[in-house]
Formats: structure tokens, C-alpha cells, sequence
């Protein structure tokens, strides 16, 4: 399966200034959202891995979108994320 | 939450069928897109169409239902090519237009001469000139005080830097508008932003500040009116409308700042939000309802024996700060007044202290 994770609002930052991700699985064609993020934590973080990750779920006041819209919608953390799913992450800590 | 499957096809857009609690749910306000949103404020599911509407007409009452502006007001935009002020600039223009407001509306920026932070985010600006077309004006700190923030850091170092920052950019402000022959200042800050400095103020035990601070309206006593649109508006609906609107915006905080202690009340707010979303709106309503006694009232305002801005003592703070930078002194002043500060904490609040005062500004105006 293939995610595309993108990341915005200055949250690039921790993951060396790269806004786009693509991740295979090979061997998998679902993954809950909760095992991407902390996969994402341990290989694509590349510093301060507080900011991003508190408690095995996003830090708060980070914004989730699944396909374009707000995870809030559906099982937030509990999401099962498909083959082809988009998953952003926005900052909103960052000043204004 | 009910499962009643609506009858009319939704959504073709995506091909992966998705397991999921708003499946065939439609938004709550016009039942007929898919919805994009769940608000913070009121738990509703609604459609990116639903949301622009909302978000917008909220902003609108709150602009109208506190007699904000009047037609021919010339009105700055404190715009730091960050979200909050992004969002401003295309809000108001757009309000502007839409209920004819008749407001001549301007995009006003401090430079404040950080190489890397403030550089980066005044490109952004000049490009939301561009789109919104309307003027703008950028003022540095060397212009207005001989001083950018990178020479003053090297002067004193990195601690006392952020008391220096926020008091000159509370005068830039307003000599930037005055320079425009604006009559108004409107700023970004958001609901998150007020109740953050409502807790901060409370924590601190800073009564004239908390009193203050949820007040829409600020610096009527001689200095130009302050205005706060987005005092009602959540932070996450601001990221959101930008995201979706694809605002041009820039967020790198800045490099000298690490406001510590703003940083703990945000995450607290965070948390309890995460929680329990209506806590940011719950807190500023509590705000609103405190009743204060007299005595702690702010400190009646003049005007500084030297540059004539409104204070409350014979010389304003930046002039002092000033004096101090300029003779060279301004580091060990600085330490004197952190040491006398944390003493004045444990007597109690006395903000007619100049010492005081100047280190607690940065809680109004910064974030
Ligand atoms: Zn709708
Ligand atoms: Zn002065």
C-alpha cells in the first residue's frame, strides 16, 4: 500500500524540511493511523520528537486531515489508514 | 451518533471506500455536501461551502455587534505574514466588500531585523499586497529606534531580549498606523490567544491585566483603538480556512523567542481542549463576567516626556529601554529589574511600578 503524509504549519521543520512523504508498505494493504504516526515518529523525525508525538497520538493543537478533511470526522487516532489515503498534519503552534 | 443512511449518492470524489463515522452523513447546515469540518464551538459536521459562510458571517457580528468600525474608518492591519494576520487581511477585505463596510484598509508590518525569521515573513506580506491589493506600509525597528533586534541581542544577549521586542513593537504599531494616517489598528489574536493570556494573567496574579485583556477594543485613552475581529474566532477554524483556501502564510516561530512561560498556559489549553473544545470560549466568557474593585484599575494614562507616546509615567517604556541600550547599560538593567520583578511577585501586585510593568507587557501583545 502507498500514504501520502504532508506536513505544514512549520511541523516540516522536524522532518528535515520536507513537506511531502511517500510510504510504502509492502506488506500490507491497511495500517491504523496510530502505528503510521509513530512509524513516522521513528524513521521520518528528525528532531525533537515531543513536538509532534505526546502520549501516542499527535501533540494537541496539531491538525489531522484524511483526504482533505478533518480527522475529527472520522475515528481520529483510531483511523485505518488505505492504500492511497492523503494524511496532513498542520501546526497550529506556531505563531500568528 | 445515528446511522440513518441518506438516499442521495455523496461521495464520488473518493474512490477507497471509507469505514467511517460521517460516511453517509451530510452536512449539518445545508444536507447536501459532504462535510470537511467538525467546528471546536458546536460539535457541527459541516461542508467546506457551510464553513466559509460561518467562519465569515461570525466574524462579521462580531465586527458589527461591537460597533468595530464606521464607514470612512482608515484601518491598519497588523499583518506578520503568519496565519492569524493572513487570515485577517483576507477577511476583512473580503467583509469590506461584501457588507460594504466602506473602510480604507491598510497592511501594516514591523521589521524587526531578525535575519531569518522576520526577512523570510515580510516576503510573504508583499506578496498578500499583491493579491489583496492594498497598500502596504513596513516599518523596521532600526528606522524608528536606530536598534534591529539581531543588534540588541548581541548587545544583551538572549535573556530580556523578548521584553525589548514586544515593547517596541507595541509603539511601532501604532507610529506605522499614524504614518498612514490610519484611525484603527486590528490585530489577529484569536480566541486561543485571548484565553491563553487570561490564564497567564490569572496565574501571574496581574488583576488590571486580566481585567483588560478580554476587552475587544484596547488603548482608547489617547492611543489609537486597537481591535480584535478574531476574538471569538478557535485557532484550529483559522488553520483550517487557510488551509482550505490555500492562504499563502508563514510559520516559523521566531528564533530568539521561546516563550516559556506562554508556551506551558498553550499546551494547558491544548490539553483541556482536546478534551473539551468549548474551554476556550468558556474561558473568555468567564473573563468577560469578573467583576473587578476600583482600586484595580489601570494606572491613568499620559504622555511621554519624550516621544509623546501614551504611558503611564513621566517616560514611556521604550525610551527607557532605549536610554539603556544606548548608553550601554541596558544589560545590567535589565538583570537589576528581573531580580527587583521577581521580589514585587511576592508582595502582591503593584503595576505602578515601571519595573513591573515592563516586564509584564509582553503578556498582552506577544504570543
Ligand atoms: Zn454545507
Ligand atoms: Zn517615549
Amino acid at each position: 500500500m502507498k500514504v501520502t503524509v504532508e506536513l505544514s504549519g512549520g511541523l516540516e521543520l522536524l522532518f528535515d524540511k520536507k513537506k511531502t512523504h511517500t510510504l510504502e508498505f509492502a506488506d500490507k494493504d491497511e495500517i491504523p493511523l496510530r502505528d503510521l504516526i509513530l512509524y513516522m515518529r521513528d524513521n521520518l523525525l528528525k528532531e525533537r520528537a515531543e513536538l509532534f508525538v505526546v502520549d501516542n497520538t499527535v501533540r494537541p493543537g496539531i491538525l489531522v486531515l484524511i483526504n482533505d478533511a478533518d480527522w475529527e470526522l472520522y475515528d481520529g487516532i483510531e483511523y485505518i489508514v488505505k492504500n492511497g489515503d492523503t494524511i496532513i498534519f498542520i501546526s497550529t503552534l506556531h505563531g500568528g | 451518533m445515528d446511522n440513518t443512511t441518506p438516499t442521495t449518492t455523496t461521495n464520488v470524489e473518493n474512490s477507497t471506500p471509507i469505514k467511517k463515522k460521517s460516511g453517509g452523513k451530510l452536512c449539518e447546515l445545508c444536507n447536501v455536501a459532504r462535510p470537511v469540518l467538525k467546528r471546536p464551538k458546536t460539535g457541527q459536521m459541516i461542508c467546506k461551502e457551510c464553513f466559509y459562510t460561518v467562519f465569515e458571517d461570525e466574524i462579521h457580528h462580531t465586527i458589527v455587534s461591537n460597533n468595530l468600525f464606521k464607514r470612512g474608518d482608515r484601518v491598519a492591519i497588523g499583518a506578520s505574514g503568519g496565519k492569524d494576520s493572513t487570515v485577517l487581511a483576507e477577511v476583512m477585505t473580503l467583509l469590506n466588500k461584501k457588507y460594504d463596510y466602506g473602510l480604507d484598509l491598510f497592511l501594516l508590518s514591523i521589521d524587526e531585523g531578525i535575519t531569518g525569521y522576520r526577512d523570510d515573513s515580510l516576503e510573504t506580506v508583499k506578496r498578500n499586497q499583491q493579491q489583496y491589493q492594498i497598500p502596504l506600509k513596513i516599518l523596521s525597528y532600526k528606522e524608528l529606534y536606530n536598534w534591529t533586534m539581531d543588534e540588541i541581542v548581541k548587545e544583551i544577549g538572549l535573556k530580556g531580549n523578548c521584553t525589548f521586542c514586544g515593547v517596541f513593537r507595541r509603539q511601532a504599531l501604532d507610529r506605522g498606523a499614524v504614518i498612514l494616517k490610519a484611525n484603527k489598528i486590528v490585530t489577529g489574536h484569536n480566541a486561543d490567544d485571548i484565553a491563553e493570556t487570561v490564564l497567564m494573567n490569572l496565574l501571574r496574579g496581574d488583576i488590571p491585566r486580566l481585567q483588560r485583556c478580554v476587552n475587544i477594543v484596547t488603548g482608547s485613552e489617547g492611543a489609537l483603538p486597537r481591535s480584535k475581529p478574531f476574538k471569538y474566532t478557535y485557532q484550529k477554524e483559522i488553520v483550517m480556512y487557510a488551509y482550505f483556501k490555500k492562504l499563502d502564510y508563514f510559520s516559523t516561530e521566531c528564533i530568539y523567542a521561546p516563550n516559556a512561560y506562554r508556551g506551558h498556559a498553550r499546551d494547558f489549553l491544548k490539553d483541556l481542549e482536546a478534551i473539551r473544545p468549548s474551554v476556550i470560549i468558556d474561558i473568555i466568557h468567564s473573563a468577560e463576567n469578573f467583576h473587578f474593585r476600583e482600586e484595580n484599575k489601570m494606572p491613568v494614562q499620559r504622555n511621554c516626556i519624550q516621544c509623546g507616546y501614551i504611558c503611564s509615567n513621566d517616560v514611556c517604556m521604550a525610551c527607557d529601554l532605549l536610554k539603556n541600550l544606548n548608553s550601554g547599560l541596558a544589560k545590567v538593567k535589565l538583570s537589576i529589574n528581573l531580580k527587583r520583578k521577581d521580589k514585587d511577585n511576592n508582595n502582591n501586585n503593584n503595576s505602578n511600578n515601571n519595573n513591573t510593568t515592563l516586564s509584564n507587557q509582553l503578556v498582552i501583545e506577544q504570543k
